[in-house]
Parts: structure tokens; C-alpha cells; sequence
């Protein structure tokens, strides 16, 4: 099994207030892993510094390390925006922009590093589309207002354009949480399929969702995590009883 | 049903209702005096010959307003061209790139520029930019036309400082905190979502305002845009001090001209025939439409480029 990131004894604060303590997980290469946690536990937090996006909050500190690839992505060359290039983000509420067109939505990630080429755009577009299961749907309108879409295809558009850009990871924080049960279906038959082309790490508070699809899951509580392996394990045979209390829904 | 306090609400709601009717009471009634006014005007020379009229001759009296049409259309349109750019940068810097507290500093001291009174422009419009415009900007073009290409001096027009180039400038100046404040404001209220779905795509602070931030916000800079604009259309005193209140059809671009609010604010009180007291009173009518059609315009343009939520 590969590891494709890895952190070392992560902690994040807010200002004082440490949201994670101390956090070391493997992501395996071409896997899912599951952050499951009641609210508050610091698993969403966790997520943001996977790709540097606690960088935008000046009052957020981080201690401990990053890896992707072997190297980190704290360390003091590199560049947040070639990281969040690598490691993309799907966040919990559908996010399109409002003023672009469905077609203009996927394509953003590519505009961005200097993609000008039609014929280019519009392959990597109907290949992310694809991939969000959302071509069929929306083939015969690109040209159109993604704000007119509804919340379920919203968040695949979401998902299409962070795919568009190729990323190695693919970050989801509750990425179904604002969808009906049907998109939710779609997405999550959508993550499943994704294993091919990247490694995901998805923040749930849909149990039986990290059951379904990931291959590991961590359990987080009060900013620590307190278990680690694969998901099968841990919702069958946890080590620990605060795991055992959690996913039999005795607490969170 | 008795529902307790319903009385209290009923008077409160018709309370509320007489206030808004008054509102509009009263700019109907501002509306018809202008016309009173100005009826003697209309009927003499008709009301669009009167518009379309480029005289303006009081020993004869024969006038029209078509110079301060032109006037002010150009002054304003000119000031709302200069101050775009500057007010939009300063409200995406305050917005976007600042520290809080200093972005707060930056914030009230273009708002402070909106609170000044606007004699003080004037004044220092004549003090100091008068004098600046002439020997650094007008002075050194109109010698170089004068070389170089002596077409031009016509246009231009004498470098004496007063004129339509002066007024822009500090109209230009005045009108910066309204559109910049809206601009400001509309910038703030995007979602953090939307920027940080751009800056999960790899995108840079500047590609995240160029690409999201102001699409976004491009409803409030409008209205920003607009107010600003319906500044410039109504600024008096600043302007009749520095243009130079010139009767004709503005010519070039150093040269004096007058708006129409500055003709009325600088021949008001000696208008001695009625005609001419008239004449002036219907510029004022038509500054009312020209500001009512702007409005109207802007409201319609507005609608269109909303953004919101849930909007097909």
C-alpha cells in the first residue's frame, strides 16, 4: 500500500485554542479515507490543512507536518497555490460560481493555469462532467447559468470542476450533507469510481456513508484522533470504546 | 378575534403609509413647481427647442439649454470615466489586501473626501489645482500642439487653469467615496465560499478577485457607479467655481462651459426678467428628468446584473 500523504503530529490552532492536537494518519494512494467525528471534533479542521487552506485565516497556526509525496507542503519554498493544485477541495455546501456558465464552472481550474485551447477545454469538461455523472444532464445546456442547476447537480458541477484540473488528491468536506438521498446515491456511486484516478479523503457525519464507501476511516473527538485503520475494522471491531460509543450512535 | 396590540400595529402601518406618501407628495410637487416655473419658458420657445436651444442671450432674450446639457453630461460622464478605476482599486485594496484595522483607517479616510463640504472643493480647486493644471498639464500640451501640431489648439483651448478640465478633475475627485464605498460593501458581502472555492482551484489572491470577487460584486459596483454618477450630474458649488461658466456649447477641452446646475446656481439671483428667471427654472426641470431617466436606467441595468442565489 502507497502512502500519497501523511501527517506528523499535526496540531491547529485558533489563535489559542488548538482545533487539532497532535494528529498522525497515513492516506493511501488510490484509497478513501473516512474523518468521522461528532461536531466540533476537529475533523473538518483537519481537512483544511491537507491542502493549505487555513492559510486565507491569519489567526490559524499549525504545528507538525504535511506530506505529500514524501515532502512538505508547510515547508517555507513552496507555493499554497501549486498545492491546492494537486489537492483539490469540494466543500459542504455546492459551490458554482453564480455569474459563470455550466461550461465556464468546469473549466475555471484550467483557465487558471493558462489553458486557452476549445478543443482542450471542452474534452477535459465533458471528461469531468462524466466523471460526475452529470454529461447527460447538462450536455444540451453548457452555455447556461450554473446557478440554475439544482443543489444536487450543483454539487457534482462542484466536483466536476475540481476534477477538471486532474488533482492527485481530492478533498470533500460532507460533501452530500446539503443533498437529498438521490444525489447522494449519485455521489457517492461517483466517489467509488473516482478511486481510480485519485485518492480522496472525505470529512462525514453520514456513518453509514463511511461505511459505504471508504477504505479508512479515522475517528476524531475533541480535536484528537483516537482510531485509525480500515473501515471494515473499525465499524465491526474497534480498539477503542469511544469509537465503539460513537458508531452505535451512543454519543455526537 | 381580538388579537392584543392589533390596534397599535394598525396605527403604526398607517403611520408608515402616510410617511412614504408624503415622500412621494413631495417629489411630485418638487416636480410640478419646476414645470410652473418654467412654463413660461416652454411656451415661448416650445420644450424641446428650448432643450435643443444652444443660445443662451439674456440682452436678447433668447435661450436654450442645450450648452448645459452637453455640459453636464460631459463633466459627469468624464468624472465617473476618471474615478472608476481609482475608487474600484481603492475598495478591492481595502477589501481584499489589507489587515482589518487598516482597511478600516483607508475606509474612513475616502469616506471623510464624501464629508467635506463642497465650497471647500471649490477653493481648493482654485488655490491649488487651478494653478497645477495650467502650468504643469494645460500650459506644457498647448505650447507642444503649438509646435507639434497646431490642429489641435483648437481644442484644447486657452491653458488658463478655470475650465471644463479643472472641474472634471475635482468632480472626479468628489464623487470617489460614493462609488468606491458601495464597491467596498459589495466586495465584502461575496461569500466566503465562492473565494474559497477559486482559491481550492489553485487560484491566486488576484485571480480570486478577478475571477469571483468583483463578477460577484459586479451589481453593487454598478449601483456604486451610479450614485456616483448622480453625484456628478447635481454637483453645484464646486463646480461653478472652477469651469469657467461659459454660456456657449463647450468647445474644447481646458476651455469654460457651464453645467446646469451651475448656470442656475451662478445666474439665479440676477435673472431679472421673468423669461430669463423662467429659462432658468426649466433647466432645472430638466435636470430632474435627466437625473430621473439615469435612475430609471441604472434601476433596469441593475436587475440584470444581479447576483444571487437561486436565480435562473
Amino acid at each position: 500500500m502507497e502512502l500519497r500523504m501523511e501527517t506528523r503530529d499535526l496540531s491547529i490552532y485558533y489563535g489559542t485554542n488548538a482545533g487539532v492536537k497532535g494528529v498522525s494518519l497515513p492516506i493511501y494512494d488510490h484509497r478513501i479515507t473516512a474523518l468521522i467525528g461528532p461536531s466540533g471534533c476537529g475533523k473538518t479542521t483537519y481537512l483544511r490543512a491537507l491542502n493549505r487552506m487555513h492559510d486565507l485565516n491569519p489567526i490559524v497556526r499549525i504545528e507538525g507536518d504535511v506530506l505529500l509525496d514524501g515532502e512538505s507542503i508547510y515547508a517555507p519554498k513552496v507555493d499554497p497555490v501549486v498545492i491546492r493544485r494537486r489537492v483539490g477541495m469540494v466543500f459542504q455546501r455546492p459551490t458554482p460560481f453564480p455569474t459563470m456558465s455550466i461550461f465556464d464552472n468546469v473549466v475555471a481550474g484550467l483557465r487558471l493555469i493558462g489553458v486557452k485551447d476549445r478543443r482542450r477545454l471542452a474534452q477535459a469538461a465533458e471528461r469531468a462532467l462524466d466523471q460526475a455523472a452529470l454529461w447527460e444532464e447538462v450536455k444540451d445546456r453548457l452555455r447556461q447559468p450554473a446557478a440554475g442547476l439544482s443543489g444536487g447537480q450543483q454539487q457534482r458541477i462542484s466536483i466536476a470542476r475540481a476534477l477538471a484540473v486532474e488533482p492527485e488528491v481530492l478533498l470533500m468536506d460532507e460533501p452530500t450533507s446539503a443533498l437529498d438521498p438521490i444525489s447522494t446515491q449519485a455521489i457517492e456511486d461517483l466517489l467509488v469510481r473516482l478511486k481510480e484516478q485519485v485518492t480522496v479523503v472525505i470529512v462525514t457525519h453520514n456513518m453509514q456513508q463511511a461505511a459505504r464507501v471508504s477504505d479508512y476511516t479515522a475517528f476524531f473527538l475533541n480535536g484528537e484522533m483516537i482510531e485509525f485503520g480500515p473501515t471494515e475494522k473499525i465499524f465491526t471491531n474497534p480498539a477503542d470504546e469511544r469509537t465503539e460509543a460513537y458508531i452505535t450512535g451512543r454519543f455526537g | 378575534m381580538r388579537i392584543y396590540g392589533r390596534l397599535g400595529d394598525r396605527l403604526f402601518s398607517a403611520f408608515l403609509l402616510a410617511l412614504g406618501l408624503a415622500v412621494l407628495f413631495i417629489a411630485g410637487l418638487l416636480a410640478w413647481e419646476l414645470w410652473l416655473g418654467g412654463r413660461q419658458a416652454f411656451a415661448t420657445f416650445g420644450f424641446f427647442p428650448f432643450a435643443r436651444g444652444t443660445a443662451w442671450d439674456a440682452v436678447k432674450g433668447n435661450f436654450g439649454a442645450w450648452p448645459f446639457i452637453v455640459g453636464t453630461v460631459i463633466t459627469s460622464a468624464a468624472a465617473l470615466a476618471l474615478s472608476f478605476l481609482p475608487s474600484l482599486a481603492a475598495a478591492i485594496v481595502i477589501a481584499e489586501y489589507t489587515p482589518r484595522w487598516l482597511g478600516e483607517i483607508v475606509a474612513y479616510l475616502v469616506d471623510l473626501l464624501a464629508a467635506l463640504p463642497s465650497v471647500v472643493y471649490g477653493l481648493w480647486g482654485i488655490f491649488v489645482l487651478v494653478p497645477l493644471v495650467r502650468d504643469h498639464l494645460e500650459m506644457p500640451l498647448f505650447l507642444w500642439a503649438g509646435e507639434h501640431a497646431p490642429g489641435l489648439l483648437g481644442a484644447l483651448g486657452a491653458p488658463i487653469g478655470t475650465g471644463m478640465l479643472a472641474a472634471v478633475l475635482v468632480l472626479s475627485l468628489m464623487i470617489i467615496p460614493y462609488s468606491s464605498a458601495l464597491a467596498r460593501d459589495a466586495i465584502r458581502l461575496v461569500p466566503r465560499e465562492q473565494r474559497e472555492a477559486m482559491y481550492a482551484l489553485g487560484a491566486t489572491r488576484w485571480e480570486v478577485v478577478r475571477r469571483v470577487v468583483l463578477p460577484y460584486a459586479r451589481g453593487g459596483i454598478f449601483a456604486g457607479m451610479v450614485l456616483a454618477l448622480a453625484r456628478a450630474i447635481g454637483e453645484t458649488m464646486a463646480v461653478t467655481m472652477l469651469i469657467g461658466n461659459s454660456a456657449k456649447l463647450p468647445y474644447s477641452v481646458f476651455g469654460p462651459a457651464a453645467t446646469m446646475s451651475s448656470v442656475i446656481a451662478n445666474e439665479f439671483t440676477e435673472a431679472d426678467g421673468g423669461l430669463h428667471l423662467s429659462s432658468l427654472v426649466a433647466v432645472g426641470f430638466l435636470l430632474l428628468l435627466l437625473s430621473l431617466l439615469v435612475n430609471l436606467a441604472a434601476e433596469f441595468m441593475l436587475r440584470r446584473m444581479a447576483v444571487g442565489e437561486g436565480r435562473k
